[in-house]
């Protein structure tokens, strides 16, 4: 065999460099968190923005590298919660390994969130832009109040599912035994959960996003989501089959989501379906845009940074949100300002002059 | 006009379908077999009675004056519309209520007026983008980086760098398709429509916005195509000297009608052709 003496491609290099960051962030965290040297606050968010990095690098599989507008990314968040919720604590005393059964419960969010995510998008992937956009929206509202009306108890025999629609039936309609427990109760949510959710496995689930996401735009499959994205009536004039990609993105990026939520909610005792919001999907988007759209790293450090900033802004009491908003603010125009990028390119000579694409 | 000579030159021959063959041609079915084809929008017929039948290996010029409906016949052979009328068959096969994505498969393949690249792909990525339905392995396999994914992505390299240096263009295959200059990015899309591996290559003015010697080099390469992949082009071209030049068959559209059709040399002489493109001539 010819020995390969090429340069490595420079997405190689990007991919590789963020791989290597991600886990030295988590070295350097894990070690500060042990020695005790983070603050409670911060401590306590590590796990969420473990979720908040997945949920950020998969809506970038949707809106940079597919180009399609999402604004119901939580509603898949959501659905990984309460079924990841659910599996975790039936399987409480089958399996008493907690790393094992947390393992269970992000695969079974992943899949729930994947099965949703089909179900959505085979309608939706049919529009285009701005109307596509509203109808993840519709979507994501759907999720929400159907996982509302749910009531889920478990016993001996097995799961009890009550579908509260009308909002006249209660926990007592689910016909539980005496060693049963209820886990899901409506509006109220998830209450009781055991949390299992540890910060190895947040870093475990950014892993393994990444290699998912980074593997799969180097791949055909990838380079078939991004031709959609560029040019759709050039990729079916090559014989792309527009519907199976925009699908494979979306149910990627779904169950991804899944997953982040499953994690999520593992790490609350209590957990209501309303957390998944309009709001949260929009948290997200503004993640990914301003980490840049299609740039994986991009999205993990804005999702990192914004997740910590309204609890670093705490010392300001009220006017937190609108300094948050300002920061925000700030930084998208030094983002897209050009002479802010000819500053970033002499501060940082390795990206001068070209755009940095993840 | 100076005719450039290929190894393929041979005398056309009527078909049924009031057509012309090349002679070498006959024998073997026919690439494209256009019958009756037609299509309305609305009220108003933008293709009507289209006959074509193209050879094997023969280069075939559809040209006509402006809004004549060229690249409308274009995107009906690509199934980008679906006829209103007639039949469409590509090596045989009816395309009837085939998508673009199936005609493509079949063995027909595009170039755009406007030109339609991947722009924030790379220049192999393009090509790897023709060759999509060649490269077999799966999504798993690319995620989890199988042997698979590294033999077949090997290939399509190897492959993808062939077809560029058709054109000269492997040495740029690692630059970003949208920043090429005009003449290269019009070279790209017809290397990936290569990657396809057609049967039939449709050419939507090719030389639109190219200078003479550019133009020159590119009758060239078309008549390098034909002869090393032994495959039909059709082309859709303003410029006369690459139409006389190099096509063997000449169909003239206008008003969405077929008006001629013949060797290059019946074409210039034809008063309807010469009477379309500028007009009647003034009664003394």
């Amino acid at each position: 065999m010819k020995l390969k003496s090429r340069k490595l491609k420079k997405t190689t290099v990007i991919d590789f460099a963020t791989y290597i960051g991600v886990v030295l962030a988590f070295i350097i965290m894990n070690t500060l968190k042990n020695q005790g040297m983070l603050t409670r606050s911060l401590t306590g968010q590590l796990i969420p923005i473990c979720c908040y990095i997945v949920m950020a690098v998969s809506l970038n599989l949707t809106v940079g590298i597919l180009g399609e507008l999402s604004l119901g990314h939580a509603g898949f968040m959501s659905v990984g919660a309460f079924s990841g919720v659910v599996a975790a604590m039936s399987l409480q005393t089958v399996i008493p390994s907690e790393p094992l059964r947390l393992a269970i419960a992000l695969v079974v969010g992943a899949i729930f969130a994947a099965i949703a995510g089909t179900l959505v998008g085979i309608p939706v992937l049919r529009l285009r832009g701005d109307y596509l956009a509203i109808v993840t929206l519709a979507f994501g509202e759907i999720i929400k109040e159907l996982i509302n009306c749910l009531i889920i108890g478990v016993d001996e025999t097995g799961l009890h599912i009550v579908f509260n629609a009308t909002g006249t039936k209660s926990v007592n309609d689910l016909g539980l035994s005496e060693a049963g427990r209820v886990l899901i109760k409506g509006a109220q949510g998830a209450t009781g959960t055991q949390t299992i959710a540890s910060f190895t496995a947040g870093f475990i689930l950014i892993m393994i996003s990444l290699v998912v996401i980074l593997n799969l735009v180097r791949s055909r499959s990838g380079r078939a989501i991004m031709a959609l994205r560029d040019n759709r009536i050039a990729a079916e004039s090559v014989g792309i089959n527009v519907t199976k990609y925009k699908l494979m993105a979306f149910v990627t990026s779904a169950a991804l989501a899944g997953a982040a939520g499953a994690l999520y909610g593992l790490n609350f005792s209590n957990l209501v379906a309303t957390k998944f919001d309009f709001n949260t999907s929009i948290l997200v988007l503004v993640f990914v845009v301003l980490g840049g759209l299609g740039n994986i790293w991009g999205s993990i450090i804005a999702a990192t940074v914004l997740t910590i900033l309204p609890e670093a802004l705490r010392g300001f009491d009220d006017y937190r949100m609108l300094i948050y908003a300002i920061v925000l603010i700030l930084v998208m125009l030094a983002t897209n300002n050009p002479q802010m990028k000819t500053l970033f390119a002499k501060l940082i000579p390795v990206r001068r002059g070209e755009k940095v694409n993840g | 006009m100076a005719r450039i000579k290929s190894k393929n030159d041979s005398p056309l021959v009527p078909m049924p379908s009031d057509s012309f063959i090349p002679q070498r041609d006959l024998g073997k079915t026919p690439v494209l077999e256009a019958k009756h084809l037609g299509i309305d929008f609305g009220g108003l017929t933008a293709v009507d009675d289209f006959n074509l039948t193209i050879g094997r290996t023969e280069i075939a010029g559809l040209i006509g004056p402006n809004g004549a409906g060229k690249t409308t016949v274009f995107n009906l052979l690509t199934k980008v519309y679906q006829p209103t009328r007639g039949t469409i068959m590509v090596d045989g096969y009816d395309t009837k209520g085939m998508s673009t994505v199936q005609v493509n498969k079949l063995g027909v393949a595009r170039t755009f007026q406007n030109i339609r690249l991947f722009n924030n792909l790379s220049v192999e990525d393009n090509v790897k983008l023709g060759m999509h339905n060649q490269i077999k392995y799966g999504m798993a396999e690319g995620i989890l980086r199988l042997p698979s994914y590294w033999k077949q992505e090997r290939i399509a390299h190897e492959r993808a760098l062939e077809l560029l240096s058709i054109f000269d263009m492997d040495g740029m295959a690692e630059a970003k398709a949208g920043s090429l200059p005009y003449g290269a990015q019009r070279r790209l899309e017809i290397v990936r429509a290569l990657g396809t591996n057609p049967s039939l290559l449709l050419l939507d003015e090719p030389a639109a916005g190219m200078n003479p010697s550019e133009t020159a080099e590119l009758m060239e390469n078309i008549i390098k195509i034909r002869d090393t992949f032994q495959i039909a082009i059709m082309l859709i071209e303003h410029d006369m000297n690459l139409v006389m030049g190099i096509c063997e068959g000449i169909c003239v559209l206008n008003f969405g009608k077929v008006i001629a059709k013949g060797t290059p040399d019946e074409i210039q002489s034809n008063p309807v052709v010469i009477e379309a493109y500028l007009g009647k001539k003034k009664e003394a």
